[in-house]
């Protein structure tokens, strides 16, 4: 814990940074506000195509005044909801376009459920509709990619970044490390064991959140659901390398080949969900969350619940790895396998169990990052597969307690940059230090200087 | 009958479309890198997005056709050192790790709303803002021309001029392709891929070595970038990490390390996808399978097909087991 204390230090050189970026892309941006008109009719013919769609709130009523945008394709238009809730463009052109709701006409007390712009595309003589959903909870709109809510009753001078807003993204950020920690443990894991990147990492954290909401609908208990989900992806893990990744290390495949199978996995498994499960957002729990306020942050209770557990299952696999037989027996392969072989260790054995363990733990984080982030989609696990790798190299590749440090970092950046910067950014930076890092200490924190070819 | 004829029609315009011809390009230039000089550049994508962006903002903000291609190679090249300098000392994987992640940050950055006005946001730019330079250059005739039933504009929106253009740059770059592995030149690249040690024993510098090669394929994927924007619009999304699973799918399939195994790879890339989904919807009904579903089963077998070629045969179709070394 004497690490993340040093870490507002940190977070301030880069807020600077950020600040300054934000500043160059406030100038580059400028504003586009265009005069609203009411909402019209819209009939589509061979020269027009319509884009449509209700606004409701929370609790089913239509929600009028609402300010909408479309614009792309030489289109800047804007409307406003009328009583019945309902939006319409007309467009002269096919093509994709974004819609966007502006976030302060909405009424009080009502955050976006996922995103506040969709791009959708329109084709002439046709009708589009896009669709956005409100909650009555601030929390609820953190699965997409649209810009923040500010805080919901206190008010707050816009775009500034009070104490306030800097403490609850810090939470936020603690509680994307641990997330990120979750899945990148066992990334950490079967890389120092077996030398694999594995790009598949990441659909093994969207399974897991899959199977719950799968499992949720059949047993209806949320424990139930998240703990068989939890054993089915450990048991795939296991599965994993009996029957891929040890007959490959066995024909004795190179590192780059053992990578591309991974990613032709990866692929697989994408579509695969995709086929399953559809491209929407699935949710595990349905239910209005409810939310709970500690220290001055509030966030749903299943968030905190799901930082509680994933610090329990990180401090229980560093301790395993520390102070049992078979972690000093991982240690010893991750440090040189050829000798841990000759000294007696049954090398095939201990990384299967780091299979299961890293894929079991992966497959928790996908749980909980259905629950935190309120749904989650086919490609929430590939999106975030960067953050896997940025936060292990980060640490220092194959070192468990590297990854944890890496995570935390990584999770940090990623919500408190949100402060200052656009929403679709916050990705971008956390990459940005992952370059910025191999540049200057390529073997991360922890690493040792010999790792590096 | 009438699917047959359809579907022999289809066969001929994919394989002859520009996409097939973007990414061919695109793929000699990954080929330039992994095949040539045994770089693990995951970024290809990215200097696609490179390049057709520097082409397309140039352009919409006012410069010509030429003017918006020397933006394109400069920002490619631009690119390829500042993803070069660091990490080309570093181990292969090392490499892999950053191209993917610069090429995801130039694609969140394109995609930013705040660089609407510029990039055009997640929606991109549309053909017509920086098309029109590019056809008043075309010297064919108005109207439309028929070959083996093949109906197009000379000059327009999907045209004969843009099919032309792209062949004509596909041929351009195997020839200059084979040429350079040919010289002294290529050799060494060759000879990096095998033992780079041995190389800097002969007194050659490998760093300056691999950055040219990242540098001349980073090129060959800008123009296939613009390639690509060119005939339909520029969209962030569209180059982004699976264009570059794709590439390496083309790679690999076609044989790495030959000249034409990346011109035979994108052609059958696209067209046994073409023949698979075309024979799942004309065989299979479509409460069965309907068209998303067996587009995402098609997915998944480039996928499954990802894997077993890697495994089973990893020099590919024309490919020589000898020369194409995995290293690390």
């Amino acid at each position: 814990m004497a690490r993340t204390t040093a870490i507002p230090v940190n977070a301030r050189r880069w807020m600077g940074v950020s600040l300054l970026l934000a500043l160059t892309i406030a100038l580059f941006g400028g504003l586009f506000d265009a005069p609203a008109a009411h909402a019209a009719d819209c009939t589509p013919d061979a020269t027009t195509g319509c884009v449509q769609g209700v606004i409701k709130t929370s609790d089913g009523e239509p929600a009028e005044g609402i300010e909408v945008t479309l614009t792309g394709g030489g289109e800047d238009q804007s409307v406003r909801t009328d009583a019945a809730g309902r939006w319409v463009f007309a467009v002269t052109a096919a093509g994709d376009y974004t819609v966007a709701v502006t976030e302060s006409s909405l009424p009080e007390g009502q955050f976006f459920k996922s995103a506040g712009s969709r791009t959708v595309t329109v084709q002439l003589n046709n009708q589009a509709s896009a669709l956005f959903p409100l909650s009555d909870e601030k929390s609820a709109e953190q699965s997409g990619d649209g810009p923040k809510a500010d805080g919901g009753s206190d008010k707050q001078a816009s775009g500034g970044a009070s104490w306030g807003r800097f403490w609850q993204q810090f939470v936020s950020g603690i509680r994307m490390g641990l997330l990120i920690a979750l899945a990148s443990l066992g990334l950490s894991l079967v890389f120092g064991t077996t030398g694999l990147s594995n790009f598949a990492q990441g659909e093994m954290v969207t399974m897991g959140g899959l199977l719950a909401a799968g499992f949720m609908t059949l047993t209806g208990n949320l424990w139930l659901a998240g703990l068989l989900a939890v054993v089915i992806s450990a048991a795939f893990g296991w599965a994993q390398d009996k029957v891929l990744w040890k007959p490959l290390r066995r024909r004795r495949l190179s590192l780059m080949q053992l990578m591309i199978v991974s990613i032709g996995l990866s692929i697989t498994m994408q579509y695969l969900f995709q086929f399953f499960w559809g491209s929407g957002v699935v949710r595990i729990d349905k239910a209005t969350a409810a939310t709970t306020s500690l220290l001055g942050v509030t966030l749903t209770t299943q968030s905190w619940v799901a930082m509680g557990i994933s610090l329990l299952a990180i401090v229980g696999v560093g301790l395993g790895l520390m102070y049992t037989r078979f972690g000093r027996a991982t240690r010893a392969i991750s440090d040189n396998p050829a000798l841990a072989q000759a000294s007696g260790i049954d090398v095939d054995r201990v990384i299967n169990i780091v299979w299961i363990v890293g894929a079991g733990l992966a497959g928790l984080a996908g749980v909980f990052l259905g629950l935190v982030f309120n749904g989650l989609n086919w490609f929430t696990g590939g999106q975030l597969l960067l953050m896997f790798f940025a936060a292990v190299t980060l640490g220092g590749l194959g070192t468990a307690f590297g990854a944890f440090v890496g995570s935390m970092i990584i999770g940090m950046m990623v919500e408190l940059t949100n402060i200052w910067l656009p929403g679709d950014l916050k990705y971008a930076t956390a990459l940005l230090l992952l370059i910025l890092i191999l540049l200057v200490r390529p073997q991360g924190i922890f690493g040792r200087k010999e790792r590096i070819g | 009958m009438d699917f047959w004829t359809g579907l022999l029609q289809g066969i001929l315009q994919t394989a002859l479309s520009p996409t097939t011809a973007a990414f061919a390009l695109a793929a000699i230039g990954l080929n330039v890198h992994f095949g040539f000089t045994g770089l693990m550049n995951m970024g290809q994508a990215g200097f696609m997005l490179v390049g057709a962006y520097g082409f397309g903002v140039s352009v919409t903000l006012g410069a010509g056709f030429w003017v918006g291609i020397a933006v394109a190679i400069g920002a490619a090249v631009l690119f390829a050192l500042i993803l070069g300098i660091p990490t080309l000392k570093l181990r292969g994987d090392y490499l892999a790790i950053v191209t993917i992640s610069a090429a995801e940050i130039v694609r969140m950055v394109v995609k930013l709303a705040a660089l609407q006005d510029i990039t055009g946001g997640p929606s991109g730019i549309p053909g017509q803002k920086y098309r029109p330079v590019f056809t008043e250059l075309s010297p064919l005739p108005e109207g439309r021309t028929n070959i083996l039933g093949l109906d197009y504009a000379n000059t327009g929106v999907d045209d004969w001029w843009t099919r032309i253009v792209a062949w004509g740059l596909v041929l351009f770059f195997l020839l200059v392709t084979w040429l350079l592995m040919r010289s002294p030149w290529g050799r060494v690249l060759k000879g990096i891929r095998e033992d780079e040690d041995a190389v800097r024993s002969l007194g050659k510098s490998g760093f300056a070595y691999k950055l040219q090669a990242l540098i001349l394929g980073g090129l060959i994927g800008a123009l296939g970038g613009i390639v690509m924007a060119l005939p339909s619009a520029m969209q962030p999304d569209s180059m982004g990490r699976p264009t570059t699973f794709n590439l390496w799918m083309i790679v690999l399939l076609g044989g790495a390390a030959t000249i034409f195994g990346p011109l035979l790879g994108s052609i059958l890339f696209f067209v046994v996808r073409l023949v698979l989904t075309g024979f799942a919807s004309e065989f299979i009904p479509s409460t069965v399978l309907n068209n998303q579903q067996t587009e995402q089963l098609a997915w998944v077998l480039i996928g499954i097909s990802l894997i077993l070629l890697v495994v089973f045969r990893p020099q590919g179709i024309l490919g020589n087991k000898k020369e194409l070394s995995f290293n690390v």
